[in-house]
């Protein structure tokens, strides 16, 4: 009897706590939805922003968007998997490749402003690319490096030693067991880590706050070291301009429903690749 | 001159760290012929086996002492490449070890790494090994299907005819039946039974009556020492040590 009430009470509390998490989920989708629905048009989608951003659209936003994460992972995904592999499978185990696990999940853990700062110091200034696209993706690419970094490692990880061995056993070298049996095999985790981090380089507005942001842009960029609009950034300069505040904030409402469902679309994208993967070969 | 030992172990000492697995080991393996290694849990077979193909060279922090010959040539030198000692001597392992790839990918793989590049050639090595391999009737139809999806009997008729289709000289074979039911452990036996006109075999096995009904001779190991060797009728009929007696009556404390 008392066991019963005790269960049944520790089934609510979980459900309820579940359900109030979906609620708050759910209430974020709509809130946003409908406010955003309200602007959202093929004009919003592929026009530039008009008088002081009251009017026209945030296309060249989400051109810089797409560009800003293509150069950030075009840079980090190759170095990521490099270090990767080099740690799983070459290095020798021991304190020094732990010490650098332990720095590499640190550096996921620091604040994205700070890698702002980092940019501004090394690509604007150093590396005299200017507040640029190519500074942008190349900062927010570092930023995402440990997490690629630490997705690709356990997917590595995942993989059984046995296959290895069976690999090497058939004498292939080290090299082609990687190439032909280990990556394929932690290619779907791969995958997840980096669309995981697209999601997350979408998202951002810190890295670019510096070092590629443009408030407003009446049209595309020319070259990889022109200035960009991004979503996020252009949420925050829509409402922080304060000009026009009533347009203004029906606009950042409609750029954050594109923002969001970009993101939703993305990890979407996650899920369906490792389903795919999943039921080709249940490794 | 015809030299009928393939494999010569001389004094091979093994350590995993400081606990020693092997000691002192020296025997022959004959060419053409069957040999069986047996003995409890923990002796050391699967260490001796897969230093024949240097496997353990993967296990970190492991010391060896003495030399292995593969025909005459010490396997260990510096001068030798391991890679190109497992392409001589292919090792099939206790679990089925499938790539995660199709039927006909998991054999083409091993003759990819090899060098092959003919597709035709390719083709027709794949079909031969698994027909060898006595796998080829049930699989004929689904080559393109994934190898995870066979039967664990399947698998490890997979694994040996992956094993075959790079040509290997020698083939190890450690306890290849652990996993699998009578049927399925039935048919092994008679392909290495088969397989035995062409090639050099080390077999690693906890059945006695495997052991008797495949080799040709027999080792018995305990505690990381070779205890006797010989032909596998007077092991099974005349053992010398008192300890291999106990052990094939299974009078083993
Ligand atoms: N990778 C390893 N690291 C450390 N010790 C090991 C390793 N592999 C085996 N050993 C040890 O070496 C000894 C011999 O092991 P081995 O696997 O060769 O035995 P085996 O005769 O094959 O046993 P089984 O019949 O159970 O397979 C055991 O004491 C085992 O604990
Ligand atoms: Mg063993």
């Amino acid at each position: 009897m008392k066991r019963n009430f005790t269960q049944t009470l520790g089934f609510t509390f979980l459900f309820s706590s579940l359900a109030l998490t979906l609620l708050v989920l759910f209430s974020i989708i709509y809130f946003i939805g409908v406010r955003g629905f309200r602007v959202l048009s093929w004009t919003f989608l592929t026009q530039a922003p008009r008088q002081a951003m009251t009017a026209g659209g945030v296309a060249p936003a989400i051109v810089g968007t797409f560009y800003l994460a293509l150069i950030a992972i075009l840079f980090s995904l190759p170095l990521a998997l490099a270090c990767a592999i080099y740690l799983c499978e070459y290095s020798p185990k021991g304190w020094v490749v732990n010490f650098i696990r332990v720095g590499i999940n640190n550096l996921a853990g620091v604040p994205s402003v700070v890698f702002g700062l980092f940019g501004l110091a090394i690509f604007v200034k150093f590396l005299k690319f200017g507040v640029s696209m190519l500074s942008g993706g190349l900062t927010l690419g570092i930023l995402v490096l440990p997490v690629i970094i630490s997705a690709a490692q356990e997917a590595l990880l995942a993989v059984p030693h046995s296959i290895r061995e069976a690999s090497l056993a058939l004498g292939a070298t080290q090299w082609q067991t990687i190439r032909r049996i280990v990556l394929p095999a932690a290619l779907p985790g791969i995958l997840t880590g980096i669309v995981l981090s697209i999601g997350r380089v979408v998202g951002e507005t810190a890295p670019i706050l510096f070092t590629a942001a443009a408030f407003y842009l009446r049209g595309f960029p020319k070259s990889v070291f022109s200035e960009v609009m991004a979503l996020p950034y252009h949420i925050y300069a829509l409402m922080t301009e304060g000009t026009h505040p009533k347009e203004q904030t029906g606009m950042a409402y409609g750029c954050s429903l594109v923002l969001l469902l970009l993101v939703l679309a993305i990890s979407a994208l996650a899920v369906f690749l490792r389903q795919r993967q999943r039921g080709r070969f249940h490794v | 001159m015809f030299d009928p030992v393939k494999i010569k172990a001389q004094h091979v000492d093994f350590f995993y760290g400081n606990q020693q697995a092997l000691k002192d080991i020296s025997m022959d393996i004959d060419v053409g012929r069957v040999t069986a290694i047996i003995g409890p849990s923990g002796c050391g077979k699967s260490t001796f086996i897969r230093l024949l193909n240097r496997m353990n060279d993967l296990v970190a922090h492991t010391v060896l002492r003495g030399h292995i010959y593969l025909e005459g040539q010490d396997i260990f030198s510096p001068a030798v490449d391991p890679v190109e000692i497992r392409r001589r001597v292919g090792m099939v392992f206790q679990k089925p070890n499938p790539f995660p790839k199709s039927i006909f990918e998991n054999i083409a793989y091993g003759l990819e790494v090899n060098g092959y590049r003919d597709r035709d050639v390719i083709e027709e090595r794949v079909v031969m090994s698994l027909k060898k391999a006595a796998l080829w009737e049930e699989v004929k139809e689904r080559l393109r299907d994934s190898a995870l999806k066979l039967s664990g009997g399947q698998q490890q008729r997979l694994c040996i005819a992956r094993c075959l289709a790079v040509a290997p000289e020698v083939l190890l074979f450690d306890e290849p039946c652990a996993s699998l039911d009578p049927i399925s452990t039935a048919k092994i036996e008679e392909l290495i039974l088969e397989l035995k006109k062409d090639y050099t075999i080390a077999i690693v096995t906890h059945n006695m009556q495997q052991a008797a009904r495949v080799s040709d001779r027999t080792a018995f190991f305990l505690l990381g020492e070779l205890v006797e060797m010989g032909e596998t009728q007077h092991i099974f009929t005349a053992p010398k040590d008192k300890r291999t007696e106990a052990y094939i009556t299974g009078r083993f404390g």
